[in-house]
């Protein structure tokens, strides 16, 4: 596997630029020559599909939703960062990268992340155009928040539900796509493969969701923006249907996967409760803004916690993290609460929460300040808990959340795998070992508006248009595959819900390769993934046929990948022995309890080569080079 | 806790349905109707049974997805809340508890209480945007909006198109919904340019999906889970008048014949 990022010559503030200028263009009039698919309609594939489609390609959607608007981007609450420096508080290109790149632990491609905060502004100007509401000042201006692990405020936000309103802005323009004839929509299809012909990426393979018919589409590109895998990890924040299933068998079928062991731990989510708990919910991290969070200084105190005095609450992030307080980045957040609890501070009935509480914000800024920003977000924590945060202090907890790991993409987007291409949350780039707050809508829209209707052209304009269509034979044998893997679900013979063997993986995950890592856990996890394979492939029962809708068959098929892509994960943390970001191996850390990096080893994107189920994959490493800032150890201390 | 469920099943669209009855047992009030509904899956399929399809996705009330009509009342007795954010501690122990999906002529039934409302989407399609390149912009904060302005425009714009108001009229009419997205764009200089004519194209496709026509019951508000309120219909209806006088457009082309 040769991994060449194509990272432009020059300095990094002229890169893009410079290679703009440089990429083939396909013209106006042959772009309705070409076809592309689109798998995903979040906010990466809603703006990479309609933006190409209205350059003129022929573009085919898919979603396995009911409806390209109910993609999960739509749950994304806090805010989009944009160097807008309207608050004239010090804000650039230079600082949105620096930050990204700090908040990232190095791990990132420097040119990627440049390029990054360069375009953030013209995202907000393509959304305003589009109509998104976002908070505006009593001059009309644009109104500006701040995000953890950040000193400036670079955050634009409506209410609590920015991804909702970023996504029927993206998904408006699809729709007018879609209604002018450009985009073929197919909802309620999952692709399920994509084929590859002599090395090149020409179409995939879908079910029908609803009929059960599978199907083929060929085209000159395909794009995945299929979002995270962190459903590997059963309760998470990810809606129900989140699945790494595209990126996988793309995998499978040769594309690299980049850094799969990255995944954020978001530090507020509500707590568990109980066996059958479906999600974790995420409250917004912009709460963090106004809230301090603390537990009682006395392990297991049972008191209320408006009976605990000041001096008996521990404020551990104010005191540990003075220059940053609660605005830590968020692996710091979630180790920390995790810390406190491991040592018996946490409250609630599992002991496993901290207080996050508004007491001094509104005695500061008085109620309605504070309901004008979380109101939406105080009714969504008061109908789940049945308590009011206005009157006692919310209860939190880490929960799984963000994928910073995906398919290895060059600085064009393009996979290992010629025309296949991954954008917004299924790539790997930008985000290095950890994700700073408010920058995952940034990626998916400046990829999906900017960067991919430019770069699919350099690729499309080399090759012929549609010289393999789905009556090659290649199509014939994927959607046997695929069928086979169908029956294969179908055929079991077990007695048990796929449910039971999700919420078995993602305990092994979270204990093993979750908030914190070490060698013997993740040896021990490779040892009982397999395990829980095998018996899932014995013990479950698919009820129904594949000729109809059969949600159980979905499920089925999402967490037989899961199952397989859990090793995958395993493997990248037990090889990446060093601390950064969001991977934190206990082997690893500072005196203070701090990530400790190993650059002269790692400071390397980690690609692996799939070899077959079961067989340990193939590693390959794109070294990182630091030249515009050069490697630091994170402090968020002082 | 424990419920007896009286749940609307229906194999596809062309079959017949019935009520079929289960009993869930040992339910935490803690759970959430939807969290119900999966340990009642699970208890159907390792008993060798059919498991009961609904849709659902993002489990925390934004996309939408979730659309049970619970006891007669789309997304349950609880207000401005969607089925998935519905716990089990707001019914009584014991009780019997009615299912069934979105009921309307323009939302066929795909599986049990799965419904299609992509008729939704083809409003959207109809006008619901605004025309735009992703090329370079003017700076936002050369149009200054007012706050309050945009404080109305997100009410409107806070609609997750689930259906609940199509299902909670008794006309079965989206003239909530359609309003909503109307209003969120003309309350917005973005939505200026296209604003009679959107207004026009979306109404007409309203009709030919086969809505029915708002009689002002206010169900759909009552019943909304975002709590939208029925001010943005006449919002719509004052647009759609202005727009036959100011931009009249010929839409009889996309009409039924009477």
């Amino acid at each position: 596997m040769e991994l060449n990022a194509k990272i432009p010559d020059g300095p990094i503030e002229r890169k893009w630029a410079h290679h703009i200028d440089e990429l083939r263009l396909v013209g106006p009039r042959n772009r309705p020559h070409y076809r592309i698919i689109v798998v995903g309609t979040g906010l990466a594939g809603a703006s990479a599909a309609s933006s190409m489609a209205a350059m003129g390609y022929q573009v085919d959607c898919f979603c396995f939703q009911d409806s390209p608007r109910r993609a999960h981007s739509i749950a994304a609450q806090g805010g989009i960062n944009a160097a807008k420096n309207y608050r004239n508080d010090g804000d650039s290109v230079y600082r949105l990268f620096y930050d990204t790149q700090k908040g990232g632990d190095f791990r990132s491609r420097e040119a990627n992340v440049w390029r990054l905060a360069e375009l953030s502004t013209a995202i907000i100007d393509q959304a305003v155009a589009q109509g998104v509401p976002f908070a505006r000042e009593y001059g009309g201006g644009l109104a500006n928040r701040s995000f953890g692990g950040v000193l400036v405020e670079r955050t634009f936000y409506c209410r609590g539900e920015t991804g909702q309103q970023l996504l029927l802005g993206a998904n408006s323009a699809l729709a007018k796509e879609i209604g002018a004839g450009h985009v073929t929509m197919h909802a309620r299809t999952e692709m399920l493969d994509i084929v590859v012909v002599d090395g090149r990426t020409r179409g995939i393979v879908v079910r029908d969701l609803v009929t059960g018919k599978i199907s083929s589409h060929a085209a000159d590109a395909v794009v995945l923006a299929t979002g995270g895998y962190t459903n590997v990890f059963n309760l998470s924040t990810n809606a129900r249907g989140c699945n790494v299933t595209a990126t996988w068998r793309a995998h499978k079928r040769g594309a690299g996967f980049a850094n799969p062991c990255y995944v954020q731990i978001h530090p507020t989510g509500i707590p568990a409760a109980g066996e059958h708990q479906s999600k974790l919910t995420l409250m917004s991290e912009s709460l963090r803004n106004d809230a301090r969070i603390w537990v009682p200084k006395q392990k297991g105190d049972k008191r209320a916690p408006g009976d605990i005095p000041e001096d008996e609450r521990y404020y551990y992030l104010e005191e540990r993290y003075p220059r940053f307080g609660n605005l830590v980045p968020r692996d710091v957040a979630s180790r920390n609460a995790k810390d406190v609890c491991d040592s018996g501070m946490g409250v609630g009935p599992t002991g496993f929460g901290v207080y996050l509480e508004f007491r001094d914000a509104i005695a500061e800024k008085g109620l309605d300040v504070i309901q004008s920003r979380y109101a939406n977000i105080f009714d969504m924590y008061n109908r789940i808990t049945a308590e009011d945060p206005r009157k006692q202090p919310m209860r939190i907890y880490p929960a799984p959340h963000y994928a910073m790991g995906g398919l290895w993409v060059d600085y064009d987007l393009m996979t290992t795998l010629p025309g296949l291409f991954a954008i917004g949350e299924a790539n790997f780039s930008d985000h290095g070992a950890n994700r700073l707050g408010a920058s995952s809508m940034m990626q998916c829209l400046a990829d999906g508006y900017f960067v991919i209707p430019i770069t699919i052209g350099d690729y499309l304009s080399r090759h012929p248009t549609g010289e393999i269509g789905t009556d090659h034979s290649a199509f014939r044998d994927v959607e046997r595959d695929v069928k086979g893997r169908t029956e294969r679900l179908l055929g079991t013979t077990g007695t048990k819900s796929v449910d039971t063997f999700h919420r078995e993986l993602g305990k092994i995950m979270m204990n093993e390769c979750g908030i914190t890592r070490n060698e013997a856990g993740l040896k021990d996890a490779l040892e009982k993934i397999p395990e829980l394979r095998d018996r899932f492939w014995k013990e479950i029962r698919v009820p129904g046929s594949g000729e109809e809708f059969n949600q159980s068959l979905e499920h089925a098929g999402r967490l037989a990948d899961f199952l397989e892509f859990a090793e995958l994960m395993c493997h990248d943390a037990l090889d990446r022995d060093e601390s950064c970001g969001c991977h934190f191996r206990e082997e690893h850390q500072t005196e203070d309890g701090e990530t400790q990096r190993n650059d002269e080893d790692f400071a390397n994107v980690s690609v692996w080569e799939h070899q077959g189920v079961g067989q340990a994959p193939v590693l390959h490493k794109e070294p990182l080079e630091f030249e515009a800032l050069p490697l630091a150890q994170r402090n968020y201390k002082t | 806790m424990k419920f007896t469920l009286n749940i609307w099943c229906q194999a596809d669209g062309e079959s017949r349905g019935d009520f079929v009855r289960h009993e869930v047992d040992d339910i935490s009030p803690d759970t959430s109707f939807l969290e119900m509904l999966d340990i009642l899956n699970e208890n159907l399929t390792e008993a060798n049974g059919d498991p009961v399809a609904f849709d659902s996705d993002c489990r925390e009330g934004i996309c939408g997805m979730c659309s049970l009509v619970i006891n007669g009342e789309a997304h349950g007795p609880q207000r401005a809340t969607t089925t998935c954010q519905l716990y089990m501690r707001q019914f009584e122990d014991g009780a019997t508890i009615t299912v069934e999906p979105w009921r309307s002529r323009a939302f066929p039934v795909v599986r049990d209480l799965a419904v299609d409302r992509s008729a939704f989407d083809r409003i959207m399609r109809a006008g619901g945007y605004v025309t735009v390149h992703s090329g370079p912009k003017p700076d936002p904060n050369d149009f200054p909006i007012n706050p309050e302005r945009t404080e109305t425009a997100i009410d409107a714009a806070t609609c997750i198109g689930c259906g609940a108001c199509v299902a909670a009229c008794p006309n079965g009419a989206a003239m909530l919904y359609t309003a909503a997205k109307v209003s969120h764009l003309a309350m917005l200089p973005a939505g200026q340019p296209e604003r009679y004519e959107r207004v026009q194209r979306m109404a007409a496709q309203m009709q030919k999906e086969g809505f029915g026509s708002c009689r002002n019951y206010g169900e759909c508000e009552a019943q909304c889970p975002k709590a939208i309120s029925i001010g943005f219909i006449g919002r719509m209806n004052r647009d759609l008048l202005r727009a036959t006088v100011v931009e009249p457009i010929d839409v009889r082309g996309d009409m039924e014949t009477q």
